[in-house]
C-alpha cells in the first residue's frame, strides 16, 4: 500500500473516531465508578442487552482473570440487567435507548468509551458471552501475559472465536444464572476453519466452525467472521472497524505470522448456544438489529426449528486451553 | 564472607528489596546499583526500606539503557565499591533486582569456596556462536553505536548503513580479541581487580563506550587477559528468546526451577508470589548439592523459540498464516493422490485402505461432494463434505483434512472431472504422492450406457483437463513424488508400480502383494477409443490400444486378471 492508501487510512480512522464522538451523545451514564481506575489497570469493555442471565458468570470469569473495571454500554435492557449491573462495585454503566445497528453493533459506544478511559491500558472487549482463554490461563494471571506483551512491544493480542454447542437439543438443558456455560455447552468443531488474508486491512479473515457448517453450507461467504482482536494496549487513536475484528491503525491486526512461526494466540470461547438462543433468535429477527439483516439470526431460527443439531461425530469436547493448543486453535508462541 | 552481591536494579523495588534481604541474612554484603531514570522519590523510599540492613549499600547512579555503557560504568563503580568496603570477599556475584536465588545462599558460598581461583563468566568468540540477534555480530566491535536503539532508531540504523558504506573498521586497542557472553557473572577479586585497575583501563573503556551492548562483552573480554580458570557458564539460569530478550519465569515454573539445581536464576515475574515464597522463605535443605542442571528448562524455552520461528508444519491458524512459499512443509504430513486407479480396478480403495492400513478416500474434490472414506458426511475435525464449502477454499480443506488426522496415512482419488483448483499446491508439496493413470478416465465412459455424442464432448473436455494438469506435474517446479504412467502402458505390468507405490507409503505393507486388486473388463475398449477417433476426437492420453476385435469372445466371463511380480 502506498502514501495514498495510508493517508485514506488515516482519513478513515479519522472518520470512525469522530462518528463515535457522535454516537456518544447517545450514552447516558447511570453509573460512574471511573474514579476507581489505576493507571495500570486492565479494563474491560462491553455492550449487552437482556443478558441478566448471563451476567454473573460473566463478570465472575473475568474479575478472576485479573480485569480490575468494567465499562458496560446496556442497549435498552428489560430484564433488570441494568439494575445488576448498577449494583456491581467495579461497574461503571451507560445506557442508550438507541439503535444498536446504527451504532455500527455498538462499536462506536465503545470506541467512544475506550478513547475516553482506556489510553494507556490493556483493554479486554467482549460480548456477555465471549470468555477468553489464553496460554496458561490457568495458572498465570491476565497481568502475567499483558506484562510478556509490554515486553515484547507486542500491542495487539488475536483470539479467535470458537463456537461451543451442547450435545442434543439447545433446550434440553436449562442455563442456571452463575453457572459456567461451558459445562453445557462443551463441545466444538476443531479443524474446519478456513481462512484468507485481507488486503485492505491487514487482518485474516476466518471463517468455518459449526454456524458455516450446519447454518451456511450453501453460502459460505456470509458465514460469520470468527478472527477476533480482543485485547490491545489501548491508545485514544486506535479505533476498532468492524466489531473486534479487525482495527485501525492496519499494524495493530498483524497478530499472525506470515514466515512460519507461530505468534502466541488465545481463544474466544462463544457461548452462544444455550437454551437462552431461540428466545434471541426470535427477539432479534424481530428488531432487525444485527449483522446483515439479522440474517444469521433467520438461518439459526430456520435450521433450529427442524430441529437440526450442531453436535456431529467429529465435534470434540471441550478440556482445556492446552486441548485446543495441540489442536492448532491458539498458540503458545514463544511464551512459555 | 566470601562472597558479594552486585546488584542491578531498575524496578520492581519490593523484590528487589526481599531479595536483598535473604543474600544479607545469609551474610553476603551487598552494593547496590539503582538505574538514574528511577525518580528520586522511588529510590529514597526503596534506600529507606534497607536502612536497617546490615552490609547494604548503594553506589554511585548511572543512566541505564539498554545496549548503551551505562550498565558497564554502574557495575565497575558498583564492583569497586564492593571491592574498596569489604575486603574479605573472594568472589563478586552479579546479579539484578529480578534474580532469584534458587538454593540456600551458604550452599553457593560452598560451592565458590571450593573453586576459589575460578571465575564463572561466559565468554565466547563471536565468530564461534550464532547468538546475536538482529545481524550485528563482529560488527557491533569494529563500528561505532553513538546512539541508543530503542530510542533513536533511525539514527542508529542510519549511522550503522552510513559507517558500513565507509568501511569504518576500529582497532581493537591492546590487541584484544572481542569475546562475548551472558551479562551475569561471578568473578574472583583478583580477577576484577585486575580488570578494574588496568592501567589500559581508560584506552579501553573509551573504545568499549561505543560498541554494542557492552554489558555482554566489556568483562567478558577482559576476563581473558587476567584469569587463571575460566568457566565459561553463568551461574545465573538465564534463557534468552529469539529476539534477545530473557525469558520470564512465573509460578508454573517451580517445580522446573527446583529440580534445575541452579543457584540464581533470571528473570522472575515479580507477581510471581509463590516463586518468591518458596524459594526465599523456605530454608529447601531438601534440595541436593549437585551440580546445576538447567537441561529441562533449556530444553523447553527451546522449543518455544523453535515454535516462534518455525511453528507447526502445516498448520493455519489465527496466528501462523505463512505466505505461500514460506510454510516450512505445505501440508502436515505425507498423503497419496491416485489418478485413474479408481476407474481402472473395481475394489481398488478397499484393497488399498486393507494393503496400507491407510485412511483411503473416494474423489475427495469430486463435483457433487467429498467423497470421505467409509461415506462419512464429516471428516475429523468436523470437516463437512459439502462441494461449496470445499469448493469456498480448496487449499484450507487439504491442509485442515492432512492437519486433522495427524499420525494416519490419507490417501484419496482425484481426476480430470474434479476441482483443479489445488493442482499447484499439491503439486508442488514435496508431501504429496502423486501416482497417475493417464488416459483413465475413458473407463467410466466406456462402461456408461450413455449416448455417443454426449461421451465424445465429454471425453474432449475430460481429455484437455487432464493434459493440463500432466503440465502441471511435468513441470520443473514439482516438489511431490509423481509418478505417471499412460494407461496402455500401466496394464501391461499393473503390480509392479503398485507394489513399488506401496513400499513407499510405509511400513505398514512390508510384506509383498499377496491379494490383487480386481481390474475392469476392458474388452472393446480399443473399439471404444477407435469410434472416439472415429468422430474426430483422439483420444492420446492412454496411450496405443489395438483395436483387438475378436478375441473378446474367448474369455467374457473371466475378466483378465493382473499377474503377481515375484
Amino acid at each position: 500500500m502506498g502514501v495514498l492508501g495510508s493517508y485514506r487510512m488515516r482519513l478513515a480512522r479519522k472518520r470512525l473516531r469522530i462518528r463515535a464522538r457522535r454516537k456518544s451523545f447517545e450514552l447516558k451514564q447511570i453509573t460512574d465508578r471511573t474514579a476507581q481506575v489505576r493507571t495500570d489497570d486492565i479494563l474491560l469493555f462491553s455492550t449487552q442487552r437482556n443478558e441478566k442471565v448471563r451476567l454473573p458468570y460473566f463478570l465472575e470469569y473475568y474479575r478472576d482473570m485479573g480485569v480490575s473495571h468494567f465499562f458496560i454500554v446496556d442497549n435498552d435492557s428489560t430484564d433488570g440487567s441494568a439494575d445488576y449491573l448498577a449494583d456491581q462495585p467495579d461497574v461503571s454503566l451507560w445506557r442508550t435507548k438507541s439503535s444498536y445497528k446504527n451504532a455500527r453493533y455498538g462499536v462506536d459506544w465503545l470506541n467512544y468509551l475506550q478513547s475516553k478511559y482506556a489510553h494507556g491500558h490493556w483493554c479486554v472487549v467482549v460480548d456477555p458471552d465471549e470468555f477468553l482463554l489464553y496460554p496458561f490461563c490457568d495458572t498465570r494471571p491476565l497481568r502475567a501475559l499483558t506484562d510478556w506483551l509490554d515486553s515484547c512491544s507486542i500491542r495487539a493480542f488475536s483470539a479467535m472465536l470458537l463456537d461451543m454447542y451442547p450435545k442434543g437439543r439447545l433446550e434440553d438443558q436449562q442455563y442456571q444464572p452463575g453457572q459456567n456455560p461451558i459445562d453445557i455447552a462443551c463441545w466444538f468443531d476443531s479443524g474446519n476453519y478456513t481462512m484468507s488474508r485481507n488486503p485492505l486491512y491487514g487482518n485474516l479473515w476466518i471463517q468455518g466452525g459449526p454456524r458455516s457448517r450446519v447454518f451456511f453450507p450453501k453460502e459460505p461467504t456470509r458465514a460469520p467472521a470468527l478472527n477476533k482482536v480482543p485485547l490491545v494496549k489501548w491508545n485514544r487513536r486506535y479505533a476498532y472497524v468492524n466489531s473486534t475484528h479487525m482495527l485501525l491503525p492496519r499494524g495493530l491486526n498483524l497478530v499472525y505470522d506470515q514466515r512460519g512461526g507461530e505468534k502466541a494466540s488465545g481463544i474466544l470461547l462463544h457461548a452462544k448456544f444455550l437454551d437462552t438462543f431461540a428466545d434471541k433468535a426470535s427477539e432479534e429477527i424481530e428488531r432487525q438489529q444485527h449483522y446483515a439483516g439479522s440474517y444469521e439470526y433467520r438461518a439459526y431460527a430456520q435450521g433450529l426449528t427442524e430441529d437440526t443439531e450442531l453436535w456431529c461425530k467429529w465435534s470434540e469436547k471441550y478440556i482445556n486451553w492446552r486441548q485446543l493448543e495441540i489442536l492448532g486453535l491458539m498458540s503458545k508462541g514463544n511464551w512459555a | 564472607m566470601s562472597v558479594g552481591v552486585v546488584m542491578l536494579v531498575h524496578t520492581a523495588f519490593g523484590r528487589a528489596e526481599q531479595v536483598v534481604r535473604h543474600w544479607s541474612a545469609a551474610g553476603c554484603p551487598v552494593v547496590i546499583h539503582v538505574d538514574k531514570n528511577v525518580s528520586r522519590k522511588a529510590f529514597g523510599a526503596f534506600r529507606q526500606s534497607l536502612a536497617n540492613v546490615p552490609d547494604v549499600s548503594f553506589s554511585k547512579r548511572y543512566r541505564c539503557e539498554w545496549g548503551t555503557w551505562g550498565i558497564v560504568a554502574a557495575t565497575q563503580t558498583a564492583s569497586e565499591q564492593m571491592l574498596a568496603s569489604f575486603p574479605d570477599v573472594r568472589h563478586v556475584y552479579l546479579a539484578s533486582g529480578s534474580c532469584l536465588p534458587l538454593r540456600p545462599v551458604q550452599e553457593l558460598v560452598d560451592y565458590l569456596a571450593d573453586r576459589p581461583k575460578t571465575d564463572f563468566i561466559e565468554s565466547a568468540t563471536t565468530a564461534d556462536v550464532p547468538w546475536t540477534v538482529g545481524g550485528l555480530d563482529a560488527e557491533r566491535f569494529t563500528l561505532r553505536f553513538p546512539f541508543s536503539w530503542k530510542r533513536q532508531r533511525v539514527l542508529f540504523d542510519c549511522y550503522v548503513a552510513l559507517q558500513r558504506r565507509l568501511r569504518v573498521n576500529r582497532r581493537v586497542p591492546g590487541g584484544l580479541l572481542p569475546h562475548m557472553g551472558s551479562q551475569w557473572w561471578c568473578l574472583t577479586r583478583q580477577t576484577l581487580s585486575a580488570i578494574l585497575q588496568d592501567p589500559a583501563r581508560a584506552e579501553y573503556d573509551r573504545y568499549f563506550r561505543r560498541v554494542w551492548i557492552p554489558d555482554e562483552s566489556y568483562f567478558q573480554t577482559l576476563v581473558r587477559q587476567y584469569a587463571i580458570k575460566i568457566e565459561s557458564r553463568s551461574l545465573t539460569l538465564s534463557k534468552f528468546d529469539f529476539q534477545g530478550k530473557p525469558h520470564i519465569f512465573y509460578d508454573d515454573h517451580l517445580q522446573l526451577l527446583r529440580r534445575s539445581d541452579c543457584f540464581v536464576a533470571r528473570k522472575i515475574w515479580p507477581h510471581a508470589h509463590r516463586l518468591y515464597d518458596a524459594f526465599l522463605t523456605d530454608p529447601s535443605g531438601a534440595m541436593k548439592k549437585s551440580e546445576p542442571n538447567p537441561g529441562k528448562i533449556d530444553r523447553i524455552f527451546a522449543k518455544a523459540v523453535q515454535r516462534r520461528t518455525r511453528g507447526r508444519a502445516g498448520l493455519y491458524m489465527q496466528s501462523r498464516f505463512p505466505r505461500e512459499d514460506w510454510e516450512n512443509e505445505v501440508t502436515a504430513a505425507p498423503y497419496s493422490m491416485f489418478q485413474g486407479f479408481a476407474e481402472l480396478f473395481e475394489n481398488f480403495e478397499p484393497w488399498l485402505a486393507k494393503a496400507t492400513g491407510a485412511r483411503v478416500h473416494g474423489h475427495l474434490f469430486a463435483p457433487e461432494q467429498a467423497y470421505f472414506a467409509e461415506d462419512q458426511t464429516v471428516m475429523n475435525g468436523a470437516l463437512s463434505n459439502s462441494a461449496t464449502l470445499r469448493d469456498y477454499n480448496p487449499h484450507g480443506f487439504l491442509t485442515s483434512l492432512i492437519w486433522n488426522t495427524r499420525g494416519e496415512r490419507q490417501c484419496f482419488q482425484f481426476g480430470p472431472r474434479d476441482n483443479q483448483a489445488i493442482n499447484w499446491r499439491i503439486a508442488t508439496d514435496p508431501n504429496a504422492q502423486i501416482s497417475v493413470i493417464s488416459g483413465a478416465w475413458a473407463v467410466p465412459l466406456f462402461r456408461s450406457n450413455a449416448n455417443f455424442l454426449d461421451l465424445r464432448k465429454a471425453a474432449a473436455q475430460l481429455q484437455r483437463t487432464e493434459s493440463e494438469h500432466l503440465d502441471v506435474l511435468r513441470s520443473t517446479w514439482i516438489k511431490a513424488r509423481v509418478r505417471i504412467w499412460t494407461m496402455a502402458d500401466f496394464i501391461e505390468a499393473p503390480m509392479e508400480p503398485l507394489q513399488t507405490i506401496l513400499d513407499e507409503i510405509g511400513p505398514t505393507a512390508q510384506h509383498r502383494l499377496s491379494e490383487v486388486p480386481r481390474m475392469v473388463d476392458l474388452n472393446g475398449f480399443g473399439q471404444f477409443l477407435q469410434n472416439l477417433k472415429n468422430q474426430g476426437m483422439h483420444p492420446y492420453l492412454m496411450g496405443d490400444f489395438p483395436v483387438e476385435q475378436g478375441d473378446a469372445v474367448v474369455d467374457r466371463d473371466r475378466p483378465r486378471k493382473p499377474y503377481l511380480v515375484r
